[in-house]
């Protein structure tokens, strides 16, 4: 019926790596599709080998298909090569599972995860049949949905996406199915009331229920036009992570993909607060996964897969209570799963890491990477990234002597405030550390990562004027010239006409879709692709709409403007994130508050949270490595869970929030 | 997998239907993964980054399909050989289907060098089987057959002449398919530079692209007989080792006709569910 296969067939003889289209993967679905069900395509708008090991979009594939009313499947953008064999011969996107033609489904769902893939929402949209204005489709159209961390700032989507969700979709996605299954029901009829019903699901955003006023070049309100459309959409989070053992049949691929192994989040959630850091800022509180269902989840997720490697994810992976212990439990109890490789990504920059990682790494030290993210420690204070370069030395010298010879140091610039002292103390850090390595190894090395700093909405920095891109190509070459090839140091660095763009899409307002409609129409898609990415698009794109980039970019907001997602609440107060920016142009920085007395960021206390951890007990090192006394006599806000035991929220809550004095911390917290 | 204490066993496989996008290399990996899944007691390379000892014989290009793939593998401890293709196919691809598996003589010569010839079936999709034949007859009668192709990214020119054993064409279920079967040395046949010559020698102005390959079979020559890999370095049996079921040594479900349709893909295994089905 909807099979496009037979007409897809011919055409992968002549594009390349034909493979990320045939589906097939082990622990993927073929659902078939009744009519009284909800059919998704859950669309990752960027290629296969990027998209298929996104974890999110994984976990929503299993819940959705494991309902009865729902049915689900996945597409991910084809490659230039297939798009345009799948244009000159009319054939729609199509979905991987059963090669069912997008325009039947009834929901396309967008995982967003970074800006740069904007243009290629559109292009997935448009190459399902699917008008790409919200405005312009009809009953007969699916839903258009996106979800994501871009989610959170909404606007520059709002005309082509009919409504984003917020937060973690796993309970959402069935509240969205059953408000779908009775429009189904009712003969599908009228459009705008089905978005009014979606509007009313907590943490669901539908951009056509609000008017957006303007003052000129400014943004006065953004209000929801009716009633019963609230006015503030708050993001959706899952308190118990144990209850969502998912995935639980994680998919394995035919080719090979970024992350090409078992991954299994131990955590989720952040509260290290470093200002540039998106996610830290939006997943809150933390929430660990119960110590005894990680160990569940890797044996099974090995056994089913065949994979031999698995990954322990979550954005701070040292952090997880008694990582240590559960390490070593899984290093040592390998029997069944033949020669199995452990990795932890997102590693904090102290002593106890290189422990971790050479408890893992028995054999083949190869590569170590930390991100002290700023060259000095003032700058660091500033972001709250609080490592000494004792805790980096420290960190580099235990990796060398172990045995590691290459070490990879990541780093932003264009941070607030940095100063050009700021900039070469990257260098200098760079050039230490491959001397360090010198003395135990003559063929050390150390690769400098540089990434051009875009401000985030939702952070304290969201109110920085970013570097435009002039700025940070002195920087990057300031810098590359301070590093040359007998300094031992290698040096990446991402274009900064791509970190502008990223800017401009970051914090963009709506008149932004006009302008990523523009540079879509003009064949601008794969922009994170740096062969593909095109700076003249998106500037010819801005002056056609008579939009200033540098208004958008490197502008710095006060904390009486109107920001384009103030409608938008990650459950972070906006004046926590004004004191927030203030501490850090005071150069102040501020422990992880899992183990300290809460500073009323909001998440906790407006959302009835707590983080959920295994051990009251702070890791070894301290906040950050920096060795602070965390300590403080106080009650910390968290709910305790003993290793093992499984989703028992009640019990053993340590007491009440905490809103004790928060003595002995001076030059810490903020004034 | 000479010169060790392991036991070497060959493996014969099918590579049929969608399945046929997927790479050697991927293909590859997709054993190595279903030898962990079954929890085969592989025997490993010595060194810091130990691998499974796998070898995979003469590639398949990216697109064909095949019924006679075929690898040999090195086990550190016995297992019974005879289930081997029940358990890892399952833990394969769908489309991949292990037909056959012996335990290998100590001293058998490796896949890449002991095969001699491949037979295959190949479908143009516009040609009509009049045309095939006056293009074989062209072929067969002539000295030589330059083609122009590719060796590690050069443009060369060689001779494909030598290369035939037999090249006929038959009609197959109303549609002509070319049988060929072809030398393995001095180097091997690429099936598509196999197809541009038909094409040439028709006057075709079409491409390659949709054409359809499936190799039917792999031939070693001993003593003048033509024989199957998995029967021409069987090891002798020994009780000690394996049992010998009923059904014989191999589960060997290929039809040897060498005449097995050129599918499009499995039947479709979810027609008539109505639960969607997990892939494995």
């Amino acid at each position: 019926m909807t099979d496009l296969w037979p007409r897809i067939e011919p055409l992968l003889a002549k594009v390349e790596k034909p493979a990320r289209y045939i589906g097939m993967e082990r622990g993927s679905l073929r659902p078939t599709h009744r009519p009284e069900q909800v059919s998704w395509l859950l669309v990752y708008p960027d290629t296969y080998e990027i998209g298929l090991p996104n974890q999110g979009l994984q976990v929503l594939y299993e819940i959705l298909n494991e309902r009865d009313d729902a049915a689900a499947e996945r597409a991910y953008a084809p490659w230039i090569d297939l798009e345009a064999q799948l244009r000159a011969n009319s054939i729609p996107l199509f979905s991987v599972d059963t090669h069912r033609s997008a325009g039947a489904f009834d929901v396309l769902a967008f995982n967003l995860s970074a800006e740069l893939v904007y243009t290629n929402l559109l292009s997935c949209i448009d190459l399902a049949g699917v008008p790409v204005r919200s405005e312009e489709r009809r009953p007969e159209h699916p839903i258009v949905i996106a979800g994501g961390h871009c989610a959170f700032n909404p606007e520059p989507l709002a005309d082509f996406v009919d409504a984003l969700v917020m937060g973690d979709g796993e309970e959402v996605v069935g509240e969205i199915t059953e408000v779908l299954a009775a429009w189904k029901r009712g003969g599908r009829k009228n459009r705008e009331a089905v978005l009014r019903d979606l509007a009313s699901v907590p943490g669901v955003y539908v951009p056509a229920m609000y008017d957006v006023e303007y003052d000129g070049q400014w943004l006065r309100a953004i209000t929801p036009k009716h009633a019963d459309v609230p006015a503030v959409v708050d993001k959706r989070t899952v308190a118990d992570l144990g209850e969502w053992p998912y995935p639980k049949h994680q998919l394995v691929p035919l080719v090979e993909v970024v992350h090409d192994r078992l991954n299994v989040e131990i955590f989720r959630g952040c509260t290290r607060g470093c200002r540039f850091c998106q996610a830290g800022m939006i997943t809150r509180p933390v929430r660990e996964r119960p110590w005894e269902q990680v160990r569940t989840m890797v044996r099974d997720g090995l056994q089913r897969s065949g994979y031999d490697e698995v990954a322990l994810t979550s954005l701070s992976s040292a952090d997880f209570s008694g990582i240590d212990g559960l390490v070593a439990d899984l290093v040592n109890n390998q029997e069944g799963t033949g020669c199995v490789g452990l990795s932890l990504p997102s590693l904090r920059v102290d002593a106890f890491t290189v422990g971790l990682a050479s408890q893992i790494q028995k054999v083949r030290r190869t590569g170590l990477t930390f991100a002290p993210e700023a060259g000095s420690w003032r700058l660091r204070q500033v972001i709250n990234k609080l490592i000494t370069e004792a805790d980096l030395y420290s960190a580099v010298e235990g990796a060398y002597e172990q045995g590691w010879r290459r070490v990879k140091l990541y780093f932003l610039t264009g941070l607030p405030t940095e100063m050009d002292e700021d900039t070469l103390g990257i260098a200098e850090l760079g050039r230490n550390v491959v001397e360090i390595g010198r003395r135990y190894n003559k063929s050390a090395s150390c690769t400098v990562s540089l990434g051009g700093f875009v401000p985030k909405p939702h952070t304290p920095f969201q109110w920085f004027g970013q570097n435009g891109v002039e700025e940070l190509k002195r920087k990057v070459f300031m810098l590359k010239d301070a590093l040359p090839k007998k300094s031992g140091v290698q040096m990446r660095w991402h274009d900064p006409e791509a970190t502008f763009v990223e800017g401009i899409a970051s914090r963009g307002d709506r008149r932004i879709g006009r302008v990523i409609e523009r540079v879509w129409r003009n064949g601008g898609t794969f922009q994170e692709w740096g062969e593909h990415f095109n700076f003249g698009h998106w500037m010819d794109a801005m002056a056609a709409e008579g939009l200033d980039p540098d208004w958008y970019v490197t502008r710095h907001r006060t904390d009486d403007e109107v920001l384009p997602w103030d409608h938008i609440s990650a459950g972070l107060h906006k004046d926590f994130l004004w004191q927030d920016w203030q501490s850090a142009l005071a150069e102040h920085g501020l422990p992880d508050c899992r183990w300290t007395p809460c500073y009323d960021c909001g998440v906790c206390t407006d959302y009835a949270l707590e983080h959920v951890v295994a051990s009251t007990v702070a890791p070894a090192g301290g906040s950050q490595g920096t060795g602070q006394d965390l300590t403080l006599g106080a009650e910390v806000p968290v709910t305790f869970r003993p290793r093992g035991e499984r989703s028992e929220l009640a019990g053993a809550t340590t007491g009440p929030k905490g809103s004790a004095g928060y003595a002995g911390a001076e030059g810490v917290r903020p004034a | 997998m000479k010169g060790s204490d392991g036991i070497p066993v060959r493996v014969r496989f099918t590579k049929l239907g969608k399945v046929r996008f997927v790479s050697h290399r991927d293909v590859a990996r997709a054993f190595e993964r279903a030898f962990r899944i079954e929890q085969l007691p592989m025997a490993f390379t010595l060194g810091f980054s130990p691998r499974p000892k796998v070898s995979f014989g003469l590639a398949l290009g990216t697109g064909h399909e095949s019924v006679a793939e075929y690898l040999d593998l090195e086990l550190a401890e016995p297992v019974d050989i005879d289930e081997l293709p029940a358990r890892l196919s399952p833990a394969l691809p769908e489309g991949i289907d292990v037909s056959g598996a012996c335990e290998l003589a100590d001293r058998a010569v490796s896949l890449q060098e002991a095969v001699d010839t491949v037979e295959l079936q190949l479908r143009l999709v516009d040609l009509d089987s009049a045309t095939l034949a006056g293009a074989i007859e062209h072929a067969l009668a002539s000295e030589s057959l330059p083609i122009t192709t590719t060796r590690k990214g050069r443009n060369v020119v060689e001779d494909l002449r030598p290369a035939f054993r037999s090249l006929v064409v038959n009609i197959d279920d109303g549609a002509p398919v070319v049988h060929a079967e072809v030398n393995t040395r001095p180097r091997g046949v690429r099936p598509n530079d196999l197809i541009s010559l038909l094409r040439d020698l028709a006057a075709s102005k079409n491409e390659v692209g949709e054409d359809r390959v499936l190799r039917t079979h792999q031939w070693i020559e001993r003593d003048g007989a033509r024989l199957e890999p998995l029967e021409a370095d069987r090891a002798t049996r020994t009780a000690t080792r394996l049992r010998v079921t009923s059904k014989g040594l191999t589960n060997d479900r290929r039809d040897d006709s060498g005449g097995q349709d050129l599918r499009t893909d499995h039947p479709d295994a979810d027609a008539g569910l109505t639960a969607a089905r997990r892939i494995a």
